[in-house]
């Protein structure tokens, strides 16, 4: 089966145009979410406690609620269900140390009169862990991200590395901002989320960035956009490939993952498309905006090629034993 | 046929064998090197404990200072106001003409400064020897914690240190409320035992003296404990303990005369000696039994006691008794800890948990599977074969370090899934492109390969690197995912690149001889 049997070849540069505005306006509305609503804190790093339930019977929610209420320690207590009609997420923030070992008798002698049910899962997080959690995983989110630009600006050049983390933290910045909009914890999952975003996005980008040097180095034309339309449409039909194969493959973790795994699936679908979207119409225009220059990537490449050849020629003459 | 054992072949006929031999313990049960599941996978408790280290300091100086005295005392120097906190010990010589004989005592302790001006002294650790203790609490803790939940006969209980001052304590098999309970009673317990002398010319006004008053006189308030007989009454001790818990070699359950259960120990022959010794210079006057800042018993001395031995008693169950004695036994926590985090997760939510992941990566598989062999035709088989290879090797190569797999984990390897795709997809797509330009199979076949290999490397480096670094720097499920995550990339390179490769170059003259060489690849003659 072909899909592409042709290559065709589209002028995504000009696209790219007016990619780069969706992008900014996207990015703008995507940081002001991220200032004025801010993440919904889930207990990995706000501190406090999860308790899932699983009844036998349809869980009586109001009635879970009404009682877990009257009680001091589950001040701030939300109650929802979870997944199925038997099964019940209750959430309150973090009580003071001492009281958290009665926690698990506490809630069964509590809900007693609710019905036949059993505590699955019981989380409880201190403060002191979500500070620490905050600041290792900024510090490595950064570290990452820092460390993948160094290596991409060895292989290719820097404008790419830059333009390749600027397409990057774009991607992240409107997935995060899609955790905001889906109503979405912030946990664990999510960040795990965030920081495969990290690595197949800039994957995408580099399957692309890697045609253009190829282009650039066989075709001998100083028109950059040129270059980049062909790259793109060659890797086109693998771009799209590929996004799909992940995107089923996450999709599928969204329907059968359940509910415990949503806060990655989701994001992840969301990621997955900007994420090709972004190696396609966003990285490769920046890397022009950042002021690459063909002509003098090129005579650089000339340079270097004639270094070698002076290299390997003093080898030769040295092994002739001229020298 | 001398073509078709090429290096490449070979190392993925190992890859295979490899992957197979090792992977099979983990699928079926086997003997051999089996993957761990997580405490989200297979239920249990997890608790991350932070210890109060300078609560150890505190204590070591508190020590301390009772070896001082008792040192001081023999050798008759006078002392006044001996304190002690967790910033150093204090105290006054009376007799400045024993400001030598001090001297001599205070060389025996290693690692303390001395600053003392007139008659005044302050003693504190030097900050190479208060790392020192910070860091063997922690440690000393990790022992201590190990040994009792081994003679409390849980399955595997894993105690490690996370992060600089955390303990990571993971019980699987933990099935109900009870017992998660108790398992947590016993690892928090301090069992701090000291023996301290009661104060008995003040404790009759001990109800109306405030801490501060006491700290005063160089003693300290301390509740009677609740199941001690006396709950709510308090009882003024001297602050310095007449000896500690460090000095003990053994306790176990005994029964006193009234067939209740109570814990006996022994002490080392330093301690019998102290012991010895103050019980015989202070008949009559009452000794207070501390446990963990509890008094449990304040027994009048009747005679010198000899032979270093003990009771607690305190209204126990034979449970909390038996409890009790694998605590003392085991060593007082040097510091005390603080649940940070308490994560407990049932059997039955495991097993959906271990279902739903199953579902999810079988279903993505297939449709990849499928997906790949309906586009590629043969080159879609062949990089199906890799891929489940890829996924054998994750899971062998996991058996083999032992590393755990968690339900980040699994979305770990859901996601190799579709990354590893992309290497065959970027390599046939690279085949492709050389078969359509005229290019005959074999130098199709190298074309597709040199090329694809720079790219793929490429990004699986770059992937590598952040998995790396969130292995080094994440916590928790980050480090489960970025393990799967790492050894999928490894593993991709090994089976994508290297492996398929080499099952092309062996069936090369095979494929050239057939009559639809292009089928092998999904397309139709030229485009």
């Amino acid at each position: 089966m072909e899909i592409f049997k042709k290559v065709r070849i589209f002028d995504f540069v000009k696209y790219s145009k007016y990619g780069l505005i969706f992008s900014v306006i996207l990015t703008i509305g995507a940081f002001s979410l991220l200032f004025t609503k801010g993440f919904k804190l889930g207990i990995d790093f706000a501190g406090g406690s999860v308790v899932q339930i699983k009844y036998t019977q349809n869980a009586p929610i109001d009635q879970i609620r009404e009682l877990l209420e009257k009680d001091s320690h589950f001040k701030g207590v939300q109650v929802s269900e979870f997944g199925a009609d038997t099964e019940v997420l209750i959430r309150f923030p973090y009580v003071q140390a001492g009281d958290e070992k009665d926690l698990g008798p506490l809630i069964s002698n509590l809900l007693e009169p609710t019905g036949k049910f059993e505590i699955r899962k019981l989380d409880t997080v201190g403060p002191k862990v979500g500070n620490e959690l905050k600041q290792k995983g900024i510090l490595s989110l950064i570290l990452a991200t820092l460390a993948m630009m160094i290596y991409v600006s060895f292989r290719y050049e820097w404008r790419f590395a830059l333009a390749g983390i600027v397409a990057l933290v774009h991607d992240v910045i409107i997935t995060a901002a899609s955790v905001i909009v889906f109503d979405i914890d912030l946990n664990l999952e999510v960040i795990a989320a965030l920081l495969t975003l990290l690595g197949y996005s800039i994957n995408d980008t580099i399957i692309v960035f890697d045609r253009i040097r190829e282009k650039m180095l066989t075709h001998k034309t100083d028109n950059i956009q040129e270059v980049i339309n062909e790259a793109i449409s060659s890797t086109l039909s693998r771009t799209l490939l590929t996004s799909l194969t992940v995107f089923f493959v996450v999709l599928t973790l969204y329907l059968f993952g359940g509910e415990i795994i949503v806060g990655f699936s989701l994001p992840m679908l969301i990621g997955v498309v900007f994420g090709t979207y972004s190696s396609m119409f966003v990285a490769p225009k920046l890397a022009i905006m950042f002021g690459f220059n063909i002509e003098k990537y090129h005579a650089k490449e000339v340079k270097k090629a004639k270094k070698a050849q002076e290299k390997k020629q003093l080898r030769q003459m040295y092994e002739n034993g001229r020298i | 046929m001398k073509q078709v054992f090429n290096p490449r072949l070979v190392i993925f006929i190992l890859a295979i064998l490899f992957g197979v031999i090792f992977s099979i313990p983990s699928v079926f049960h086997t003997k051999g090197p089996q993957i761990n599941l997580g405490l989200d996978l297979q239920g249990g408790l997890n608790l991350l404990l932070g210890v109060k280290t300078q609560e150890a300091l505190k204590s070591r100086y508190a020590s301390i200072a009772s070896s001082i005295a008792y040192e001081a005392k023999k050798s008759n120097i006078l002392l006044d106001n001996l304190r002690s906190d967790q910033s150093g010990i204090y105290f006054d010589l009376i007799d400045t003409d024993e400001a030598g004989n001090l001297s001599d005592i205070l060389k025996k302790f290693d690692g303390i400064k001395i600053d003392s001006s007139n008659t005044h002294y302050d003693i504190t650790f030097t900050s190479l020897e208060e790392e020192t203790i910070k860091k063997n609490a922690i440690s000393q803790a990790i022992g201590t914690i190990r040994n009792r939940l081994d003679q409390f006969g849980l399955a595997e209980p894993s105690v490690t240190q996370q992060g600089k001052e955390d303990i990571l304590v993971q019980l699987p098999g933990i099935k109900n409320a009870q017992e998660e309970q108790r398992a947590m009673e016993l690892i928090s317990k301090s069992a701090h035992l000291q023996m301290m002398a009661v104060d008995e010319e003040r404790n009759a006004h001990v109800d109306s003296i405030n801490d501060l008053e006491a700290q005063k006189y160089g003693d300290v308030i301390l509740p009677f404990s609740d199941s001690s007989g006396s709950p709510g009454q308090k009882i003024l001790l001297k602050a310095i303990p007449i000896l500690d818990g460090n000095m003990l070699t053994d306790a176990r359950v005994a029964y006193d005369q009234n067939h209740q259960p109570v814990v006996s120990f022994s002490l080392d022959s330093r301690g019998a000696k102290i012991f010895g010794d103050f019980s015989g210079a202070n008949i009559n006057k009452r000794m207070a039994i501390v446990l963990d800042g509890k008094v449990y018993s304040a027994p009048v001395i009747r005679e010198r006691i000899g032979g270093g031995s003990g009771q607690i008693s305190g209204g126990f169950s034979v449970e909390q008794a038996s409890d009790l004695a694998i605590a003392l036994r085991s060593g007082a926590l040097p510091a005390p800890m603080q649940i940070l985090e308490k994560r407990s997760v049932g059997p039955s939510l495991g097993q959906d948990s271990i279902r739903s992941s199953m579902i999810a990566l079988i279903s993505g598989f297939i449709l990849v599977v499928g997906f790949m062999i309906v586009y590629y035709s043969m080159a879609g088989v062949i990089a199906s074969v890799a891929l489940v290879v890829n996924l054998l090797l994750i899971v062998a190569i996991m058996a083999i370090f032992g590393a755990t797999l968690t339900l980040p984990g699994m979305a770990g390897i859901v996601l190799t899934v579709g990354i590893a795709v992309d290497a065959n997809i970027i390599i046939n797509e690279r085949i492709r492109e050389a078969l359509r330009m005229g290019e005959n199979i074999s130098r199709s076949i190298h074309l597709g390969y040199t090329n694809a290999s720079r790219a793929i490397f490429d990004s699986n480096i770059t992937s590598l690197i952040a998995s790396i670094l969130l292995y080094a720097y994440g916590t928790g499920a980050i480090k489960g995912f970025a393990i799967t995550t790492g050894i999928g990339i490894v593993a991709s390179i090994i089976t994508a690149i290297i492996g398929t490769q080499g099952f092309y170059l062996a069936i090369l003259s095979k494929i050239s001889k057939t009559k639809h060489p292009y089928f092998w690849f999904g397309i139709s003659k030229k485009g």
